[in-house]
């Protein structure tokens, strides 16, 4: 049974990745799962200088899902590289780094000082946090805007690209053809749906950010929908996710065309989701005589 | 030995109208958690609720551990309905504990209504190292006051407050704090463990500021993973955000940003 996939440079020994910004340095998960066992570790979004985030409450749960304005709070590149990645070195599972800027330079910078690190194996740029402000989200709502800074950061870098798409657009597909134009190696979608709860008695919105980005089950169609439209106007991979709980919306998410899929939410509600799926993804391949997982990608009927 | 496992549920209790003890065992030997510690607790079935909740341990019996709880929200309201026998799945424990105080320290504890949960086997451990605490508790009403019995027992001394004055002396349990007198000299040699709602810790924050007293709060915020990961539960210090899940609950009141 082959289950190794290529995304860009990268070969990876299964299609199973984690989500951005909900496996920490994967540090937080190595003591419940052997991180070798995964396709690829993804780490939390990473800046060229530290961040403090939004000021909390920072997520709140709704119906299947959650919604979160983190405010991409991180420890910065330098600190990352120099306090995080050596324990990442110690697994052979590739390691590719989140990361994003404020300006189209600062992206290109990160690109440049991240690809200089030993372990660093892959980038994912994020263009696509609802939590930023009007101003920065163009990165990834305007397509001239994702074309530049994704032609820029491609200049910086001969390491594997991964471009991660938002979700609050009209046309996805469309977005994704950029990427791919300006040079991705992959796209990654989705990231979270703008979303608003309000708490009733107070009138106050529940999340000190007003606004934050749904994930969870509640997405799921959403997200395998726009991997279809994806897959259909572009040629290169797409990694797929968006309230991924199970090995069965996995292979949802593979016969909509991802190349391999990633887990977020539903680490936090069980730090072995990851593995759990894996194995569930195989027990399919086995019970449909499957030989090869790659031919599961856009084997929707 | 491990942090995540599935448990089964001996005893949900009520106590009164809105909280329960739940006693659960789990199926394979945990860590042993130390007071202060929190479980992430979840409930077999689909995806509403979604996410594990946290909830402070209220103490280790024989073969597992008890947690007190109110019924709040979603996820409350249905763990009230989980019966003998219901299997739960668990993330623990987690988090930092209350740092115990150093031999010649005379331990002050206030609790404000649930946040009884978080102290009590502090209390029974303080007990347990003969150094009994002076136990401050407040809640809004006679019924809402939590095993006093046991509280009694595990205290030097118990002061008690309500909001209607139904038990104890009426008010906050922070005023009975703030005109209590413990002596110019021993004051330096107290520690207080505070765990109640935010406008309560403060308080206590300034009163022991005030008087140039080590406290230790326990904060709460909205939670996701629990282990350090999602970045959901800070709150802010004056070294910057800090996880309540990681690098808390229990913070040094001088520590946090109110």
């Amino acid at each position: 049974m082959n289950l190794s996939v290529q995304i860009g440079k990268l070969k990876l020994k299964n299609p199973v990745m984690t989500a951005s910004g909900t496996f920490g340095y994967a540090e937080e998960y190595s003591e419940f799962i052997d991180l070798n066992r995964l396709g690829a570790v993804v780490v939390k979004g990473l800046s060229l200088t530290p961040k403090e985030g939004n000021p909390p409450p920072r997520i709140i749960e709704t119906p299947a899902g959650m919604l979160n304005a983190i405010g991409l709070q991180n420890i910065g590149i330098e600190s990352f590289i120099q306090e995080k990645l050596p324990f990442l070195k110690r697994f052979h599972t590739p390691v590719i780094v989140n990361f994003f800027g404020d300006s189209i330079d600062e992206y290109a910078e990160a690109a440049k000082s991240l690809s200089a690190a030993e372990g660093v194996h892959g980038l994912e740029m994020n263009i696509s946090c609802p939590n930023k402000q009007a101003g920065w989200r163009i990165f990834g709502t305007d397509p001239k805007v994702t074309f530049e800074v994704v032609s820029a950061v491609r200049k910086s870098t001969n390491l594997t690209l991964i471009v991660k798409l938002s979700p609050n657009v009209t046309d996805i597909a469309l977005m994704a053809r950029v990427a791919q134009d300006a040079g991705a190696d992959a796209v990654s979608l989705i990231n979270t749906l703008t979303g608003l709860a309000i708490d009733i008695k107070t009138r106050r919105p529940k999340l000190a950010n007003v606004t934050g980005g749904l994930s969870g089950p509640a997405v799921k169609p959403v997200a395998v929908r726009m991997v279809w439209e994806v897959y259909r106007s572009v040629k290169i991979p797409i990694i797929g996710m968006g309230g991924i709980m199970s090995s069965d919306d996995a292979l949802e998410f593979l016969l909509a065309g991802a190349a391999a899929v990633a887990v977020g939410t539903a680490n936090f509600i069980n730090p072995r989701a990851t593995i759990d799926i894996l194995s569930g993804i195989e027990a399919y391949m086995r019970d449909n005589r499957v030989t090869d997982v790659k031919d599961l990608t856009g084997g929707m009927i | 030995m491990s942090r995540y496992f599935k448990a089964e549920i001996t005893e949900n209790k009520k106590l009164n109208n809105d909280c329960n003890l739940l006693t659960f065992v789990p199926f394979r030997k945990p860590a042993e958690p130390k007071p202060g510690q929190f479980f992430m607790i979840g409930m077999e079935g689909d995806y509403d609720p979604l996410l594990k909740r946290p909830f402070s341990l209220f103490r280790r019996t024989q073969r597992g551990f008890q947690i007190l709880y109110r019924i709040r929200g979603r996820g409350t309201s249905l763990m009230r309905n989980l019966g003998r026998g219901s299997v739960i799945h668990v993330l623990g424990p987690l988090g930092n504990s209350y740092p115990m105080p150093p031999e010649d320290h005379a331990p002050v504890i206030v609790a404000g209504g649930i946040g009884i949960a978080s102290v009590f086997s502090l209390a029974e451990r303080l007990a347990a190292a003969r150094n009994k605490a002076h136990i401050y508790y407040g809640a809004r009403g006679a019924s809402d006051l939590l095993m006093v019995g046991a509280l009694k027992k595990a205290a030097k001394r118990l002061s008690l407050t309500t909001d209607d004055g139904s038990c104890g002396e009426r008010g906050c349990i922070t005023d009975m704090l703030s005109v209590f007198s413990w002596g110019a000299s021993s004051e330096r040699n107290t520690v207080i463990y505070a765990c109640g709602p935010r406008k309560m810790l403060e308080t206590v924050a300034g009163i022991a500021a005030g008087r140039g007293i080590e406290a230790y709060v326990s904060m709460e915020e909205n939670m996701a993973c629990g282990i350090g990961a999602c970045l959901g539960c800070v709150v802010k210090t004056v070294s910057g955000h800090k996880r309540v899940c990681k690098e808390g609950p229990v913070f040094n009141a001088k520590e946090i940003v109110w």
